[in-house]
């Protein structure tokens, strides 16, 4: 059974003025089974989180500590957090030209699982997680993220999660920019995903996404830092009155 | 670490030349028209570095081949294999058809054109099968002039591959004489040994509805200075020019293309792709991209489309790109330009990172895709197929990326 810790992290970004920090002492346990909701305004460092978690090298940790059963994962190379067991779904997902898609997935599935999948099985594989994704064949075929909508990259995030199987995904606003029907089948990739043995820690701004993907915990995050947490119950509260009252008390 | 053009696809002039149609700036070319050109070496005066057309170009390491000083008294042999519809034969200067192709434009060509003892020229008649012709280097140490013609017969169809290797030091001038409706194939490798030194003159001639397609391979080679000059006989020409340089420590990798539209209707694409990695304590990783593509008042009709791009995979490199554009007529289909010289891409790497694939491998995908366009020029089925070709630079690649561990 997997478990990520956050520990009082605390994390700046380069700037051209010098290092500024945004996260300033994140608490947060998320484990195997569990799905966790972070909520919070533009601006307060949900991203943050989620890069700095995933070793992007824009960001500084400074203190506090991440630990993924009990390994430190703040030591670890970027790759090597992946093959750990965490994924990162993006927000804005990354073009690599000249790659194909279906090169890449493959890299990626043999990196993770330490061996290169079987070609025949793992044909099948993707066509099937493709398929479940309402994406069509031609994908594989195309350069890594290149030319595609917002959505279709979101899709693709979420085909790259099903294949990989990570211990605990980061999904980093998943959810914005889809219309109603890729909302639908974005989520129904993920809850596809969701098991006892997965733990999901869901980055948003907006409460759409919880109507289909029901949270176990929310958390509310500003200035830096989870400030608030609850049950599903929380997000209604924030349908209803947003983040005035967490921004007033963050400041 | 310099990169001149650090703005992600430029178009239009390069930075340097900014002011350069107002006459501020340097004067990038001159127009193909006035170039100076000439057989004989003497009438080029000796390069001091300064001129236009050599200002890049390390000239103490051409070992005396701009200033008279080199020998040129080694031999650096071409080995053409028999075939049907090939004909081979070796010729003196006297032969009429030699300088069909062009003429020489600058010091060391016509240096190359005044020293050489005699003269390959290979004609392609039909369709004969795929042929590789070799040049090796004089050997270390040693000096050579080279003189090479592949031409072909109206209709014929022939995929060649022009592979050079070895060491020493080799100026030469390559021609191509493409006969009406023809066309050619050609793939030139540089895969010099580390000492080599090749000053290359290409003088390309497209008769009337010829096509040609060049893939230029430059990986080997101290100093590799290659310069193709394309020229339209008669309407109907298509020339395609794609080449991708990897420039390691030390190296010096230049390419001087000059396309030059004086007819209507013909069409002409460049994309040359350079990689570069230095090391600490050595003299640069350089590449040199110079793209000038007229079009006189004549050539209406006229599609043209050049691009440069280079990436610098590490500290210690330099990529000079200038791509320029003269036209002369506003009666053209379409004529564009690009230069863009970028570091490695972070963000890319970090994203195949993040999917587990470890940095020196997720570094070897971006690099292999980056060239993997030119690459794939080089046809791997069908008629002119050349898959034990491809998988050879394919390999010959990795290996570099594997020099510095990229």
């Amino acid at each position: 059974m997997s478990t990520l810790e956050i520990k009082d992290l605390h994390a700046s970004v380069s700037t051209d003025d010098g290092p500024k920090p945004i996260l300033r002492g994140v608490d947060l346990t998320v484990k195997a089974g569990e799905t966790h909701a972070i909520m919070g305004p533009n601006g307060s460092g949900k991203s943050t989180l989620a890069y700095a978690i995933a070793g992007h090298p824009k960001y500084e940790i400074t203190s506090g500590q991440v630990l993924l059963d009990g390994e430190d994962v703040l030591e670890m190379t970027v790759d090597e957090r992946a093959r750990a067991g965490l994924f990162l779904a993006m927000q804005y997902p990354v073009e690599v030209p000249g790659v194909s898609m279906a090169n890449f997935l493959r890299s990626a599935a043999t990196a993770i699982r330490g061996e290169a999948p079987k070609l025949r099985t793992w044909v099948k594989e993707v066509k099937g997680a493709m398929a479940d994704l309402e994406i069509s064949e031609e994908f594989a075929d195309r350069s890594v993220n290149e030319g595609f909508s917002g959505g279709e990259k979101k899709r693709h995030e979420v085909l790259q999660l099903a294949l990989l199987n990570p211990k605990i995904a980061i999904l980093d606003e998943t959810d914005s920019g889809l219309d109603v029907d890729a909302l639908r089948v974005v989520s129904e990739g993920v809850n596809r995903y969701r098991s006892p043995e997965n733990g999901v820690l869901l980055i948003t701004h907006y409460t759409r996404i919880l109507q289909h993907i029901t949270p176990d915990f929310v958390h509310v995050f500003a200035g830096g830092r989870v400030v608030e947490s609850g049950g599903p119950e929380l997000a209604d509260d924030l349908e209803k009155n947003g983040y005035e009252r967490f921004v007033k008390v963050a400041s | 670490m310099t990169v001149p053009n650090t703005a992600p696809e430029v178009a239009g002039l390069a930075p340097e030349l900014a002011g350069a149609k107002e006459g501020q700036g340097e004067k990038p070319v001159l127009s193909a028209g006035e170039r100076f050109t000439s057989y004989d070496v003497e009438a080029f005066e000796v390069p001091r570095g300064r001129e236009e057309n050599w200002r890049f170009t390390p000239l103490k390491r051409l070992k005396g081949l701009h200033d008279g000083s080199a020998a040129l008294d080694g031999r650096a042999p071409v080995t053409v294999p028999a075939a049907e519809g090939v004909t081979v034969e070796t010729v003196g200067r006297d032969d009429a058809r030699i300088g069909e192709g062009g003429v020489p434009a600058d010091r060391v060509a016509a240096q190359a054109w005044s020293a050489f003892a005699e003269a390959t020229v290979v004609t392609f008649d039909g369709t004969p099968e795929p042929l590789t012709i070799t040049v090796d280097g004089p050997g270390a140490g040693s000096t050579a002039a080279g003189h090479l013609q592949l031409r072909t017969t109206p209709f014929a169809e022939a995929t060649v591959v022009l592979e050079h290797r070895g060491s020493g030091v080799l100026a030469d001038n390559l021609e191509v004489v493409l006969a009406d409706s023809s066309r050619l194939t050609l793939v030139v490798t540089e895969e010099w040994a580390d000492d080599a030194v090749h000053v290359s003159a290409q003088h390309l001639s497209i008769g009337r509805d010829a096509t040609l397609r060049v893939v230029s391979v430059s990986l080997g080679g101290d100093l590799v200075r290659v310069s193709p000059t394309v020229t339209y006989r008669a309407p109907g020409g298509d020339v395609d020019l794609v080449g991708l340089g990897y420039a390691d420590a030390g190296q010096h990798l230049e390419q001087r293309l000059l396309v030059d539209h004086a007819v209507p209707h013909c069409k002409s694409n460049v994309l040359y792709k350079n990689a570069l990695q230095g090391r600490a304590g050595t003299t640069d990783a350089h590449t040199v991209w110079i793209g000038d593509v007229l079009i006189q008042a004549e050539a209406e009709s006229t599609e043209t489309f050049e691009f440069n791009r280079n990436l610098v995979l590490t500290e210690h490199a330099r990529a000079d790109s200038v791509p320029n554009l003269e036209i002369e007529t506003g009666e053209i289909v379409s004529a564009g330009h690009a230069s863009a010289t970028g570091r490695f891409d972070d963000e890319q790497l970090f994203y195949l990172q993040s999917r587990g694939i470890p940095e020196d491998q997720a570094r070897r995908l971006v690099v292999r895709a980056f060239f993997g366009e030119i690459l794939q020029r080089i046809p791997t089925h069908g008629a002119g197929a050349l898959p034990a070709l491809r998988e050879r630079l394919d390999a010959a690649i990795e290996a570099e990326l594997a020099v510095t561990g990229v």
